[in-house]
């Protein structure tokens, strides 16, 4: 089963620890993710890059509206994802448990169809 | 107390030294698990997945494993059939969609995935055994039948002391069941129950099962709760209640759970030890947290009579009132309420 592995932070936590262990801990998640990787369990990925970077579009009828930030407004956002293909959902706790990361890791399975 | 009671109680005890041999322990106990027994568990533990909210895991435990329909449910949870019926399909379409497998969990998760069993069947046993509606059958069925797969559940886990300590804990509880109202449905308190008509039988059983839980020497909540329901069982009177023994568990219980209610139910028995002021100056760190809890309005109320603040009495006692829906113990307030 693939699942989407959304890995989430409280806004600022990232920028509040300092810059070595910042780089001890970018150490540890490439090493896990490499090995991940490496066993096909996560097939893709990304770390994505801050939240004032967002924009989004907004297309509830009518015309389509473009705005600053995030689609909402949340003292936690989505730092990057993964998808995972496993097993089973406790494949995927598993891993989840497992990400040097911190803050919180969302499960969600996709909908996987024929041909896509 | 006998000596080896005592030294059971001491095991319990002695706090989480022995949490790390765990792993080692489950791996050689979930071997000796076979067949049959290993569907059940696989049963059981799907059913408690920690994917799964609380309410869905009780509905569907008692549904898939117990057997209960779901009517039986519903009248025992008191909500509709159809909110009950709605709980466990979406419960059942999340174990397919989001991928929840039907398997034993490895011994290294066992720990943590036997925590959710317990408090399931913990959360079952209590809402037909505390009934707050009064003892109607529905609910007394219920703990019953929490009680009973508790049971199975300690014959196919045989080296678990915290399921041997939840079946010791119910078994204490049922002891008791019946003597716990009078006919017109009024609540007993324990100090004025007839302890001649507890079942005995039953308290020496669950009393053997805390000894033989500590041999194990892994203690935990459960362990020390029936320990403490043990004590009360085994008290030939209210008055030679072994209050500083109660007194100790109620403190290494708080290790396991730093609650506000556990350190409540620590404060009576403090009462009992070191007198009506100590407890009530445990009951002020409580105000707070606990000022929507009759039973911390209704204890501060006895205490302060005790201490012959008669004026302040009052007030506790209505917010005591207002704070419980339960007829019996409104009753029994009401009562103290002269």
């Amino acid at each position: 089963m693939k699942y989407m592995m959304l890995l989430v932070s409280e806004a600022g936590a990232w920028e509040s620890i300092p810059e070595a262990k910042q780089k001890e801990i970018f150490g540890r998640i490439g090493q896990w993710w490499g090995e991940l990787n490496g066993k096909g369990k996560i097939v893709e990925g990304y770390q994505l890059q801050p939240v004032h970077t967002a924009t989004t579009v907004k297309l509830n009828g009518g015309k389509p509206v473009v705005t600053d930030g995030p689609f909402a407004e949340a003292k936690e956002t989505i730092g990057g994802y993964g998808v995972l293909n496993v097993a089973n959902l406790d494949e995927a706790i598993a891993i989840a448990k497992s990400w040097p990361g911190g803050g919180k890791v969302e499960l969600r399975p996709v909908v996987e169809r024929e041909g896509m | 107390m006998t000596t080896a009671r005592r030294k059971a109680l001491d095991r319990l005890r002695r706090g989480k030294t022995y949490m790390e041999k765990l792993s080692l322990l489950v791996a050689s106990s979930s071997n000796e698990v076979r067949g049959e027994q290993d569907d059940r568990l696989r049963l059981i533990f799907t059913c408690c997945h920690p994917a799964l909210s609380r309410e869905a895991q009780v509905a569907l435990t008692l549904r898939a494993v117990i057997g209960l329909t779901t009517p039986e449910i519903a009248r025992a949870f008191l909500t509709s059939e159809a909110t009950m019926a709605q709980r466990i399909v979406r419960a059942k379409r999340k174990i397919v969609e989001a991928g929840i497998p039907y398997r034993m969990p490895d011994a290294d998760e066992l720990n943590d995935r036997l925590d959710d069993v317990l408090a399931v069947l913990y959360l079952a046993f209590n809402e037909g055994y505390l009934a707050t509606s009064g003892p109607s059958p529905a609910r007394r069925d219920l703990a019953e039948d929490a009680c009973w797969l508790s049971t199975l559940l300690m014959r196919l886990l045989p080296n678990e002391p915290e399921v041997i300590g939840l079946v010791a804990l119910m078994q204490l509880h049922l002891a008791r069941a019946t003597v716990r109202f009078d006919r017109a449905g009024g609540l007993i308190l324990l100090k004025d129950q007839d302890r001649g008509r507890w079942d005995q039988q039953a308290i020496r059983e669950a009393s053997a099962m805390v000894e033989r839980a500590s041999w194990l020497r892994r203690p935990g909540p459960y362990q020390l709760q029936a320990a403490i329901a043990a004590c009360h069982a085994e008290a030939p009177s209210w008055a030679e209640t072994d209050w500083a023994q109660i007194l100790l568990l109620y403190s290494s219980l708080l290790v396991f759970w730093p609650t506000p209610v556990v350190r409540l139910n620590r404060a009576i028995a403090l009462r009992h030890v070191a007198g009506a002021e100590a407890a009530l100056t445990e009951l002020q760190g409580l105000a707070v947290e606990l000022k929507d809890y009759h039973l911390y309005h209704s204890t501060r109320a006895q205490l302060l009579r005790e201490l012959g603040r008669e004026s302040e009495v009052p007030a506790a006692l209505n917010r005591a009132l207002e704070l419980t829906d339960n007829p019996a113990e409104r009753a029994l307030l009401q009562r103290r309420m002269g």
